[in-house]
């Protein structure tokens, strides 16, 4: 048996030595293969008494075995050595850029009108929208602006031929509202308005949101109250708004709202943002509401004018000049 | 309007510091713009008097002056063309510092020693613009302090009024304001009657009372209107940014700033006859004060005499019938205008008067004898005179009346929301100077005569809350409603619109609504173009018919700016004008350049006509109604590149190549393609609804054909879909995957290669019948198209 014992530490060294499938698959079958010499050992049994071939059987059988599991073990061994090194051949340089399919983006108006749209709809205030080219009636005369009032002067209106003209506010809207919709009513109006006046701080072209509530109990306080959670919201910051005595003739009483800004050297500035008021009797009764029932409020404020505050853009006019580089700097 | 502080303090005598009261203004609606030193920082600066005047010996254009300053006599060398014996004027002596910290030494000029420095207005911060030292009145006191002398140590205040505060065009009207906030009285300085020294009078009538409704004149004969303007006079009106021209127009504009009626001085010489306040005939001319000629028509009120205008009222004096320094007999009016009239009239002559600015916005109707008499008052203390009574003539059905407003405590706690003490509120009515009673419910209010915002009573509940304070109330929640509403599921909302397109690597632009006319005629597209009456400039002067001009201009921008590869959407309105006026949203997506980044290993393709393809179909993909997409005819598109897009037979768009002769007008270098859309037919999408989901196989049969090159993919498919009739719903997916020109084809045709994956929800599908279905397509498109099995 001393035959076997060394049958097998051949067997195992070779096995051992073996650097590729291949050389190792050429032991198994020097050994363990058909002609393999731990085969013919199993096959030179039956010249053995017959009272030896069970203990040899087993030995041999046991050799076999060992042989085996270090055949698999191996083989294991180098198959994950190969596949490895065939991997490691498929190197790449991580450091190649990616291949992306192009960016786009929002318009930084669209995107601080969104944000103001998604702040007032969390509480209720449905977004509804009217035509720019307007008439006389909706733009001035049921908004209680009475012909030739100097408060239609400061409004600087583009008109057409035949009388149209470009809205100049957003609060047209609030009269189509009001004949369309009952109380509780409770809408903001984002949109185009238009006002024949360009310079560094004017452009002949901007945006507005319209915000209008009419109910039973709205309230000149809930007003404020509105209006100080929204400054606070958009900014995400704990400002100071400041409300103080103007006049639109839509509104009565009537206010310009400023929030306290803190400027880059430090110091705080009263920043003028939009403008709000009681709705007024007489627009009430434009817009088919009974003003002894109801009241309402309504603000106007500027979208560019929020969304420079709150991106730092120091030109108006970039807003509408399209360059990518600028519009770049808004992609999420 | 500008005015200075000290002379508000003559009106109201606050202790409160200037920012102070400049805060409580604010709040109280009268937003202060700016305050302003009425002189720049200077000190050591004093009456002095020129006693010789020598020319230079070594300088033609300096003076050596012998000047008094009180207590000295000093040389001083001083280059101003009006530096002369007796004139008293401004001296920094050595050791004055001026503004900008500009300190005076002794010093010598062309070798002649100056003890100190002559100044001007400019050079003490009083005025932008000087031509000489300034000229001091002859009795000032040699000596005395400058500042105390003009009364420098003062502020300019500048308000900005809103239109309904016309009362507050005038210091005493800003002085009310004050008084009410901080309860102090209003002091009314110079209110006096004139006893008349002659019985002169010039008729008047009023043939249009209800545009006039009162005139007040007044003869002052002999006065000497070369006299001097005195020096505090001149200051306020410098301070209020009104320059002095000669006494009698000098007080005028002063009693207007100090009381808000605006007053006219006629040189009673020129009129003839009778002042008739009358409106204007048709075309009626007049020559105006600033020279202009201006053609009236009959809505302008003016006043005449039985023969000419004299004045357009209200608004500018005419050129003839005006006061200058020789005038000796003068007529002032002293007249109420009813605002309506006087609206908008300065606009139509474009002359922008202080007095149309008050009128227009109404002026205190029971002001005008007490402003005649001031300013009479004022005239005959500077320049002499006889003054003959007032001749009020008053049209007592058209002078305003005071309105009576009501507000209850009810209406009032419920428009703003807290509570005010009545007490507090009948306070405030009565510190405004509204007379008022109060009956435990209700406030009945008169409004004053210079009010013209008040008439119902949320107009009260302002001037409360704004006395209150709006700082002093409180924040309250809106009552929130906790309703869930309906968001409608099959309407895609703009937002989820230009997601969607930034997704796919669009950027959006927002371009001005206007366009130049011929933005639009360089693309054919001005039919029915709404022109603007007054446009800003010619590039501006029509609304868009289309997003198309914009957008392909921020192409040629971005272009010049090295931008090559760039995919735009704008998402607005266009206008048009044929019977209606119509206004509606549409998108444009434009693409050009690649397709993708340029980066090093990607497909270096070109953006065409079936990227923008791809991206409608992408967008669309949610559509209620299948797309198809059919030959068009554009002239701005590219002819044989472009299709109108169609969702249930109806065109809800269009898409190709932007005509190359556009580009080229546009010096765009690159090829441009674009896909408009009607916004309303994209926001219409489908309600996902469940359908049964196959659980067996997929069975593919790969299938080219040649055919004519005119016979579109389309009529294929249609054919496909046809020849299987009833079995039409076991083609699962009908998948083009070549198109193929060239070697091997005829010219003139094409192959086809397409896939038929078939799929049945119930069973497996068995080759022979698959095989039955393809047999039967093949031989349908040789039927229908001609079409050839290409093996």
């Amino acid at each position: 048996m001393s035959d076997l014992q060394q049958i097998v530490t051949d067997g195992l060294a070779q096995i051992e030595q073996a650097d590729s499938v291949q050389a190792l698959d050429d032991v198994r079958v020097q050994y363990l293969g058909q002609k393999g010499t731990v085969t013919l050992q199993l096959k030179q049994l039956g010249q053995l008494p017959a009272e030896e071939r069970k203990t040899a059987g087993q030995a041999i059988n046991q050799a076999k075995g060992q042989l085996f599991s270090a055949i698999q073990e191996k083989k294991n061994t180098l198959m994950a050595a190969e596949l490895n090194a065939k991997l490691m051949a498929e190197s790449i340089d991580v450091t190649l850029p990616g291949r992306q399919n192009g960016k786009g983006g929002i318009h930084p108006v669209s995107r601080t009108m969104q944000r103001i749209i998604d702040l007032f709809s969390q509480v209720g205030f449905d977004v509804v929208t009217g035509p720019e080219i307007e008439d006389d009636f909706h733009n001035f005369e049921a908004l209680n602006f009475p012909a030739h009032h100097p408060a239609r002067a400061m409004h600087d209106t583009f008109y057409f031929p035949d009388g149209h003209l470009l809205r100049t506010h957003t609060s047209p809207v609030q009269i189509r509202a009001m004949k369309t919709m009952e109380p509780p009513i409770k809408i903001i109006a984002p949109g185009k308005v238009y006002r024949s006046d360009s310079d560094q701080t004017h452009t002949p072209m901007f945006h507005q949101v319209e915000g209008l509530v009419i109910g039973e109990d709205v309230t000149f306080a809930s007003l404020k109250g509105v209006l100080n959670q929204f400054v606070n919201a958009f900014f995400e910051d704990d400002l100071q708004i400041r409300l103080r005595p103007s006049y639109f003739p839509f509104t009565e009483p009537s206010a310009e709202v400023d929030v306290e800004w803190k400027k880059d050297d430090g110091s705080i500035d009263w920043l003028e943002v939009l403008g709000c008021g009681m709705v007024h009797p007489n627009v009430l009764r434009s817009g088919g509401i009974d003003p002894e029932k109801y009241t309402g409020f309504a603000f106007g404020l500027g979208v560019e004018r929020f969304a420079m505050l709150r991106y730092g853009v120091q030109d108006l006019r970039n807003f509408f000049e399209n360059d990518m580089a600028f519009l770049r700097q808004f992609q999420s | 309007m500008k005015f200075s502080e000290n002379w508000l303090k003559q009106w109201v005598n606050y202790n409160q510091s200037t920012t102070e009261v400049m805060e409580q203004l604010t709040m109280l609606g009268l937003e202060v713009d700016g305050v302003e030193p009425a002189a720049g920082d200077f000190s050591g600066v004093v009456v002095a008097e020129i006693m010789a005047c020598e020319k230079h010996p070594d300088a033609d254009k300096l003076k050596v002056c012998e000047v008094n300053a009180g207590n000295e006599t000093l040389q001083i060398v001083c280059g101003a063309p009006n530096a002369r014996v007796g004139l008293k004027t401004a001296l920094s002596k050595i050791g004055a510092v001026l503004p900008g910290n500009f300190k005076i030494k002794k010093s010598k000029l062309r070798g002649v020693e100056s003890q100190g420095m002559l100044c001007s207005e400019v050079e003490l911060g009083i005025s932008q613009e000087s031509d000489g030292i300034i000229e001091l009145p002859a009795d000032a006191p040699v000596g005395e302090d400058v500042i105390s002398y003009m009364d420098l140590n003062d502020q300019v205040i500048d308000i900005d009024l809103t239109p309904n505060r016309a009362d507050c065009f005038c210091i005493r009207g800003v002085a009310r304001e004050v008084a009410t906030l901080n309860h102090l009285p209003v002091k009314t300085p110079g209110a006096v009657t004139i006893e008349p020294s002659c019985d002169d009078k010039v008729e008047v009538t009023l043939k249009a009372p209800a545009q006039c409704p009162i005139y007040a004149s007044r003869v002052i004969k002999g006065i000497d209107n070369t006299q001097t303007t005195p020096l505090w006079m001149k200051e306020c009106l410098r301070r209020s940014g009104i320059k002095s021209i000669h006494p009698v127009v000098d007080v005028t504009n002063y009693v207007m700033l100090e009381m808000g009626q605006p007053m006219h001085a006629f040189d009673a010489a020129e009129i003839d006859g009778s002042i008739i306040v009358r409106m204007a005939h048709k075309d009626e001319e007049i020559q105006l004060l600033d020279q202009s000629t201006a053609q009236l028509s009959e809505e302008f009120l003016v006043i005449a005499d039985e023969n000419k205008a004299l004045a357009v009222a209200g608004v500018i004096g005419g050129l003839g019938s005006g006061v200058n320094d020789q005038t000796q007999d003068i007529v002032l009016e002293s007249a109420y205008f009813d605002p309506a009239t006087i609206m908008g009239k300065s606009r139509k002559l474009a002359v922008h008067t202080e007095s149309g600015l008050r009128f227009e916005r109404g002026v205190d109707w029971a002001l005008q004898t007490a402003a005649m008499e001031r300013a009479t008052e004022l005239i005959t203390q500077i320049c002499g005179g006889e003054v003959a009574p007032i001749n009020m003539v008053r049209s007592e059905q058209d002078v305003p009346q005071q309105q009576t407003i009501t507000l209850s405590v009810d209406h009032l706690n419920k428009v703003l929301g807290f509570v005010v003490e009545t007490e507090k509120v009948t306070q405030i009515f009565n510190d405004l100077g509204f007379a008022c009673t109060f009956d435990n419910t209700v406030w009945t209010v008169q409004s004053p005569s210079w009010r013209f915002d008040l008439a119902i009573s949320e107009d009260l509940i302002e001037e409360v809350v704004r006395v209150v304070g709006y700082d002093q109330m409180p924040s309250h929640r809106l009552s929130s409603t906790d309703a869930i509403r309906v968001i409608p599921e099959q309407m895609k909302q703009l937002r989820a619109i230009k997601q969607q397109l930034a997704d796919m690597s669009y950027q959006e632009v927002i371009n001005y609504s206007f366009v130049g006319e011929k933005q639009l005629s360089d693309l054919d597209l001005q039919q029915d173009v709404f022109g603007l009456a007054n446009p800003l400039n010619k590039e501006m002067a029509v609304m868009r018919t289309h997003l198309l001009p914009g957008v392909l201009g921020n192409i040629k921008a971005n272009l010049a700016r090295q931008e090559q590869q760039l995919a735009l959407f704008e998402l607005g309105k266009v206008f048009s004008k044929s019977a209606e006026i119509q206004q509606d949203d549409v998108l444009l997506m434009a693409k050009t350049g690649q397709q993708s980044p340029e980066q090093w290993s990607a497909d270096d393709a070109k953006v065409d006509f079936f990227t923008l393809k791809g991206d409608v179909e992408t967008l669309l993909s949610d559509s209620i109604d299948e797309l198809s997409f059919e030959v068009s005819d554009h002239s701005y598109l590219h002819p044989g590149r472009q299709a109108a897009i169609k969702s249930a037979g109806r065109i809800i768009g269009y898409l190709g190549q932007v005509h190359p002769s556009v580009c080229q007008k546009m010096k765009i270098k690159q090829e441009v393609y674009v896909a408009e859309l009607n916004v309303s037919d994209i926001q219409k999408i489908k309600l996902p609804a469940w359908q049964v989901v196959s659980k067996f196989p997929q069975v593919r049969r790969d299938l080219a054909v040649i055919i004519k090159d005119d016979v579109t993919w389309a009529a294929v498919a249609a054919a496909v879909r046809a020849s299987l009739r009833a079995d039409e719903s076991l083609l699962y997916k009908l998948c083009l995957f070549d198109v193929y020109k060239g070697d091997n084809i005829e010219k003139g045709y094409k192959s086809l290669a397409m896939a038929l994956i078939f799929q049945e929800n119930n069973r497996t599908l068995e080759d022979k019948e698959v095989d039955k279905l393809v047999s039967k397509a093949v031989s349908f498109l040789a039927e229908q198209l001609n079409a050839e099995i290409r093996s």
